[in-house]
């Protein structure tokens, strides 16, 4: 436990001292003038700063957009009909999981050259999204066959049609579900913008705030107390969103993994 | 009615229909670049151009000496990294598991390395590590350990062991959450019997839930090596592979020749390296999967 929360409790702590208390060695252990000053500060020392975490934002929401765009009717076909090569296929889904986008660097790099999206949003937000569709799909499968087939029949027996289904029965019954893969698929994305955003972008204005922290680590004087305040604010929003879905989250990624 | 419930629920043509934009961008996007990649393995592409070479990347890989340190050193590091990340998950989980005040409280604590970009973890550690005013060698120099400022991540073996444990701190929550998940599902019966048979606390752990949870566990050994193995961010923020090479892996070492030098052939036949190690732990990840389902359905 102390393990797993001393650097967040000591990034919190670095980020309340001044400068030179924090170089200081021996390491201090107390200081008695702790504030937020590093947080009004740190807007001065990294200016971008608000540009970044929009980006941030900006990014993980297309990807969990378009994620969703792409997973709801494959996840849909995937609990409702029985076809060739449907298990093969899942299982194919499971193992690009495996597959990092380390791996992919080198054509997708040469394809985003040639097309010219390399230093644009959408060099981040294609390859994000195509990691994140395998996990979606089963989650989202999961949750298409709790919803009973019996009443999709009775509808469809009683003559309303497929675009009617899917209208007044699977969207109002599933939209947990979809907040659910939504939601992972925005912290998943928002934890992944390191690897395609130091590859494929140089650009300050199109930079997450990851990379755009990580500029800041090669200067020879960092000033760590902004560096943290600016990395926790950086953080907390999907701590926030974390917080109150957990239950949820934890419950969605397990049972498909440990049951099946 | 039966009739037209048939047809209903076999649509081949629509099931199919639905999956294909999800299956195509697939395609273009991994599997596509997949092959592209083993094709660059044979060329010496870089910005320059390309041409074909043959084997000469492979010759060159694997007849370096460096090269076969970096594979060696890849599979140390992940040795420890899993084997701790399993050790600390299980004792954690059995912790979040036992009927303490407040266990509901720790088990969303144990969550934030894993929710938390790694990136943004990393430049925790960063600090934490510095050697002159960072707080581990802060109380290092304070209890005597060390005699003097110590940077953890300047020298070999120690930025070794940094890189292990910053990755065992990213990994391990998901693991704990896997077998507490997994000991959750343990018939609740089968302790009941025990506890009326007056089997002591150990031979309900080594007897009922280790033998119950071993599926789990042997599926988090294959899953989290994979991750492990995959692992990039943590070693490139930390030391970027450094100091002199101590801590690059084999996907480092791809990043490095690919995207460092511009040499893409090389950094291909790097990939491709990995790509047949990740087949290998994949196939043996779903066949094990696969036999799992089947006990499941016989039961």
């Amino acid at each position: 436990m102390t393990f797993i929360l001393l650097p967040f409790v000591e990034m919190f702590y670095a980020s309340l001292r001044p400068l030179d208390h924090l170089f200081r060695s021996p390491y201090q252990f107390y200081s008695d003038d702790l504030s937020f000053w590093a947080y009004r500060e740190m807007w001065k020392t990294v200016p971008m700063l608000p540009r970044y975490i929009f980006n941030s934002f900006f990014l993980a929401t297309s990807v969990a957009v378009i994620t969703l765009i792409f997973v709801i009717p494959a996840a849909y076909s995937y609990a409702r009909f029985k076809f060739p090569f449907k298990n093969s296929s899942l299982y194919i889904l499971l193992a690009i999981n495996m597959f990092s986008g380390a791996v992919l660097l080198i054509p997708l790099y040469k394809v985003l050259r040639t097309f010219g999206l390399l230093n644009t949003y959408q060099a981040m937000i294609v390859p994000g999204v195509a990691f994140l569709i395998p996990t979606a799909i089963w989650l989202l499968k999961s949750y298409f066959e709790k919803i009973p087939i019996d009443l999709e029949e009775a509808a469809f027996v009683d003559g309303a049609s497929r675009v009617q289904i899917l209208r007044h029965i699977i969207a109002p019954l599933s939209t947990p579900g979809l907040v659910v893969v939504g939601i992972y698929a925005f912290i998943g994305s928002y934890a992944q913008q390191f690897l395609f955003a130091i590859t494929f972008n140089q650009k300050k204005e199109y930079m997450p705030i990851p990379s755009g922290l990580y500029e800041f680590i090669g200067y020879t004087t960092v000033k760590w107390n902004e560096m943290m305040a600016a990395s926790l604010v950086g953080i907390a929003p999907v701590l926030i969103i974390f917080l109150f879905l957990q239950k949820y989250i934890v419950a969605g990624l397990t049972s498909g993994a440990v049951k099946n | 009615m039966k009739q037209k419930l048939k047809s209903y629920n076999a649509q081949t043509y629509l099931a199919y229909a639905l999956i294909a934009p999800a299956a195509l961008y697939i395609v273009l996007i991994v599997a596509w670049p997949l092959l592209e990649t083993i094709r660059l393995s044979f060329t010496n592409s870089s910005l320059a151009g390309e041409d074909y070479v043959g084997f000469e990347n492979y010759q060159k890989m694997l007849s370096s000496k460096k090269f076969n340190g970096i594979v060696t050193r890849t599979f140390v590091w992940m040795f420890f990294s899993v084997s701790l990340k399993l050790i600390i998950g299980l004792i954690g989980a059995v912790l979040l598991n036992a009927n303490l005040k407040g266990r509901s409280i720790f088990r969303v604590l144990v969550m934030p390395p894993w929710v938390v970009p790694i990136a943004i973890g990393m430049l925790g550690w960063l600090w934490l590590y510095n050697g002159y005013f960072g707080i581990i060698a802060g109380v290092g120099m304070r209890t005597g350990i060390l005699d003097g400022p110590f940077g953890f991540l300047a020298y070999k073996q120690s930025a070794f062991i940094s890189t292990i444990i910053a990755d065992v701190w990213v990994g391990t929550p998901m693991v704990t959450v896997f077998f507490l998940a997994a000991m959750q599902g343990v018939p609740r019966d089968l302790y009941e019997a025990a506890y009326c048979d007056g089997a002591s606390r150990w031979d309900r752990f080594f007897k009922i839930t280790l033998p119950q949870i071993t599926p789990v566990i042997i599926t988090m050994s294959l899953l989290s090596a994979i991750w492990t193995f995959n692992s990039f961010e943590i070693i490139w923020i930390l030391t970027e592979g450094g100091p002199r090479g101590a801590t690059t892996t084999l996907i480092i070492d791809t990043y490095k020749q690919a995207l460092g030098n511009y040499k893409f052939g090389r950094g291909a036949a790097r990939a491709v390296v990995v790509m047949i190690l990740l087949t290998l732990f994949a196939g043996f990840y779903l066949a094990l999967l696969a036999r799992i389902n089947k006990k499941i359905s016989h039961e």
